[in-house]
Parts: structure tokens; sequence; C-alpha cells
């Protein structure tokens, strides 16, 4: 959820934006997926700990640290499932006939109002591909989690650090379980976005 | 409600041709400005810049007393502010909306009251009842075109652009809604600037036809005047037609049409209806010139007349000829010394009925 409200005006900025240097934030927003997610998670942790000005703006403000709680464990996931949601938000919006959003501005529609009323119509498939793609990822993730979270139950415990844990105590048939229950989950939150794709193509054919 | 456009702007693009364009033009009540030329030459550009969707480097736009571009002063005003009515090229209509959808898209300002009565409105003007709830990729070209065109004049805009209204359309139709526009337009009472690359559309629909070559407007004034005025060698390379005379169809069989002109007639083939007015435009390298007194031949039309002036054009002489009407040819020099043509010689101009072109006018 949160990750669409930042992905979505992060997107949007991406395709339209004429701006010649935008290379360089779309490389960045792309970073996490080559990263090894322990160097990420490392970053983040150094980033958001008590000796940082956004830790210490923070824990300032609501009065308690980022580092190993839920809220640290959210901002991490935010980041390092970005290029994620952005990337098939920006293709779909890409594939917006530049023509149809001029023809919205000029009948007195505002950018922000096209957005909403033209543009997000038109990307449906798009915005619940990077949607479910995300939050499938988060649900997966590993590395950062462990460096983030640290692994506290109850609070900061991931499903895949669940199976990480059983392995090390040796535990095979917890581990199984689990580990098959993400595999379903995954499997199927897949089997649905290709299964819907299709359909949202053949109720709209473009062009 | 006199009004004016202003615009002088400039545009550079890298590797083609700089826009560099000037033209002020008062636009009554119901003034269809067209904007005429090539493909390439900028109408596009120059449409594009007065709707505020592209940005000149330098100039202004002014309308009415409004200015929406100056930039040594910095204004630019969005498109969203200028109240214009856009239909770009192939209409763009949004394809998650129905019919209805499109045409009150625009209409947000309204009170859901107002703006279903706005619609229904638009609906019956423009002929669209029944397909209130099609989506767009259910209509046919000239459908389409329509809801376009509801759809911009919905929020009741002081001026409407049209992007090459017609081309997006195969030739019957195009044909057929040519005349169409033509009365749909002047039905809104609304200043219009219509962009196209098509001569016969620019004389059907246009009070004031502004011609545009290499990027720059290089005539402009009524559409008869310019065809046959034309200022330079350039102009009249662009509109390619000599001969533009208004006359009246007088009778119409198996697709052939009899005009009057002055009292001359000319057949030509055509299938508008009998008494309709036409402008009748012929092409100075589709009349033939031949001695006064020769025999028959296979064109339909003779006509005697003058010479009235001759000029040279390269290897090629424009000869301007009077038989009831004025009418322009073009022949080669080889020919104008064998038939000893001066101004005063009778001759005969031969043309084929094809080679008259009918173009519907309104009066």
């Amino acid at each position: 959820m949160a990750l669409l409200l930042i992905g979505l005006p992060i997107a949007y900025w991406l395709t339209f934006s004429k701006w010649r240097w935008k290379f360089l934030i779309e490389s960045i927003v792309a970073l996490p997926l080559v990263l090894p997610p322990t160097v990420l998670g490392f970053y983040i942790l150094v980033a958001i700990g008590p000796h940082s000005p956004i830790g210490r703006l923070y824990s300032d403000v609501v009065g308690q640290a980022l580092p190993f709680s839920f809220q640290g464990l959210l901002f991490a996931s935010i980041l390092y499932s970005m290029p994620f949601a952005v990337q098939p938000f920006a293709t779909a919006f890409e594939q917006v006939d530049r023509k149809l959003i001029e023809t919205s501005w000029t009948l007195g529609l505002s950018k922000l109002k096209t957005f909403f009323k033209l543009i997000m119509p038109l990307s449906t498939a798009g915005l619940i591909t990077g949607a479910v793609l995300s939050f499938a990822h988060t649900l997966g993730e590993f590395g950062v989690v462990l460096m983030v979270g640290g692994n506290i139950e109850g609070v900061t415990r991931t499903v895949s650090i669940d199976i990480y844990d059983e392995v090390q105590a040796l535990n095979y048939a917890g581990a199984a379980q689990t580990a098959l229950f993400l595999l379903i989950v995954s499997y199927s939150i897949l089997l649905l976005i290709y299964a819907m794709n299709r359909k949202v193509w053949a109720v709209w054919p473009q062009k | 409600m006199a009004a004016e456009i202003a615009i002088n702007i400039t545009k550079t693009f890298p590797g083609r041709t700089t826009i560099s364009a000037q033209v002020s033009y008062p636009l009554q009540q119901a003034t269809a400005l067209v904007l005429f030329g090539p493909s390439g030459s900028g109408k596009t550009t120059v449409i594009r810049s007065i709707a505020g969707l592209e940005w000149p480097e330098q100039g202004t736009i002014r309308f009415i007393s409004r200015t929406w571009l100056d930039t040594r002063s910095g204004i630019r005003v969005s498109p969203q502010e200028r109240q214009i009515g856009y239909m770009p090229q192939e209409y763009a209509l949004f394809p998650t909306y129905t019919v209805k959808g499109n045409i009150a898209y625009g209409l947000d300002a309204l009170s859901a009251v107002d703006r279903k009565k706005r619609v229904e409105e638009l609906v019956d003007l423009f002929q669209l009842r029944g397909l209130e709830e099609a989506k767009p990729h259910e209509l046919s070209g000239g459908q389409q075109q329509r809801v376009a065109l509801a759809r911009a004049v919905a929020p009741r805009p002081q001026l409407l652009l049209l992007d090459e209204p017609l081309s997006a359309l195969d030739l019957p139709t195009r044909l057929q809604l040519r005349g169409e526009l033509r009365s749909l337009l002047k039905q809104l009472a609304l200043p219009s600037i219509i962009v196209t690359h098509d001569w016969t559309e620019a004389l059907t629909l246009g009070d004031v036809v502004a011609v545009m070559g290499n990027g720059q407007i290089l005539q402009v004034g009524p559409p008869q005047e310019v065809f046959t005025r034309p200022r330079d060698a350039e102009v009249a390379q662009i509109v390619g037609v000599e001969t533009v005379v208004e006359g009246h169809v007088i009778e119409k069989a198996y697709g052939l049409v009899t005009v009057r002109i002055n009292g001359t007639t000319l057949q030509g083939l055509g299938s508008d209806d009998i008494g309709s007015p036409v402008f009748v435009c012929i092409r100075a390298e589709d009349v033939v010139l031949e001695e006064a007194g020769s025999g028959t031949t296979s064109a339909r039309n003779h006509l005697g007349g003058k010479v009235i002036d001759i000029t040279p054009h390269g290897v090629m002489v424009q000869v301007k000829i009077d038989c009831g009407f004025p009418l322009v040819a073009m022949i080669t020099r080889g020919a104008q010394e064998e038939l000893h043509l001066e101004p005063g010689s009778p001759i005969v101009a031969v043309i084929k009925a094809g080679a008259v072109h009918l173009v519907p006018r309104s009066v």
C-alpha cells in the first residue's frame, strides 16, 4: 500500500519528465534489483540508525528508534521493492498515447485530474502487476529484513526468515510447511497476474 | 463579437526546418481559418502551439484580449486555461469511456444536472442518438469524428482547433463529411482554426486560408483569392490549382455534372445536386490549347476564348485566357510558337471532364 503511494508519483515523473539527468534517478530506483540485499540492508541500517540524521529525526519525533522495529522494516521493504512497483507502473504509463493526455489537458483537466481520470484507468493492468509483484516480493525477501529488522518474534519475523530459522534448528518438517505455503502463495499471485493481464488485453484491444 | 488571433512564433527542431510563423487575422463569430500546406510545412506545430501543447522558443500568441504566450515577459498560459476545443489527428477518443463519457469528460465544472443536459444537447446536435453507451472502438470513422468534435465543443470553448479533421477517414466518407463539417462549424458559430494538406478541404471549410510552406506562412486571404492569385511561385506550387471560379450545378446525369459559370457551361465528374453552388477548379497542366476551328476530340469541354496574358515559367509558359471566365493554361514554349500565341489571339481551350474538379462551397 505504502509502496503504491510512493511508487505512482515516481513512475509518473520517470515517464513524463524531460529532465536530461533523469537516467540518474532511474538507475537509483533500479539499483535494488542488482545489489545484494545485505549491501542494501547494511546501508539502510546505517542510514536509519541512531547516529544518522534521519534516524535521529525519527526517534526525536516518534520517540522510538527505527532499526529492529516494524516501521524500520517497512521503510527498508519500500526501498527494496521499489523497482518491482515502479517499473511496471512506468511501462504502463508509457503505453498511454500522449495525444489522449494532451487532449485531456485542452479540455481543462489539470495534470493531476488527467492522471486519475485517464491515465490510471488506461494502465490498470500495469498497476495491478506492479502492486501484486511488489507485495509478493516483499513477502519473500530475506537479506534486507534480516539486516534491518533483526529477527524478533512477532515483530520483525517474516515468513522467509522463519524458514531459515527452522532449517537452522533442523526442523525440516516445519520449514517444508512454511516453504510450501510461500510457494503456493507466490505461484497463485503470478497466476492471477498473468490471467488478469490476458483478460484485460482482450477487453481493451489497444489501437 | 470581434476577435482577433495574432501569432508570431519561432520554434526550432534539431535537423529540421525552423518554424517561423506570423499571422494575425480577425476571427468573426464563425470564421474558419485554414492552415494549408504540404506535410512537414509546420502546420501542426503552429496549431499545437496555439493549443499550448508545444512551446515555441520565441514569440507571442494573442487571442482576443488575452496573451497566451509571450516569451519575452515569460507569459505561458497552460492549455487548461486557454478555453479551447482541440481535436487532434485521429481524434484521440478516450478508449475507456463511452460516447457519453467522452463528451462529458471536460464538463467537470458543471453540476450533474447541467452536465447531463449539455451532453444530451450535443448528442442531438451531432446525431449520436443510439450510440451513447458505445465505446470508441465500436464506432465508424465518421462517428468517431463527430464524438471528438462534440467532446471538444462541450465545455463551450472560445476557439476551436482542428488538426486534419478529415484525413483519418476513407475517401467516400471524407467527401461526404466535408460538407457536413462545414455546416456544423457554421451552426456552432465558433471561430475555428483548421489544419489540412488537402486543397479541396481548404476551399470547402475555409473562410480564410493561410498557406504554409517551409515553416512559414506565405500568404493569407480568402480561399479563392489565394488559389487564383498566388503571391509567388512557391505559393502557386503549394496550391497547385490555378483556376478556381464560382459556378452552379445545372444538370446531373450518370456521374457527369454540368455547371454554369457566367453563362459558359462546363462538364465535370461529380455527384453534386442540381442548383448547388460549387467552386470549379482546374489545374493549368490539364488545359490543352488548340487553334480555333479544328476538329472534334473526346474531351467534353471546348471553350472558345481570347488570350489575355502570357508569362514564361522556365521551359513552360503560363497562358491566361478569357473564355467567359478567367482560365489559366500551362503549355511548353514550343507549343506557344507553333500556335503563334500572343495576347489577343483567339484560341480554343480543351479540358477533359475528369480534370474539372467540383468542390462544394457555401453561399
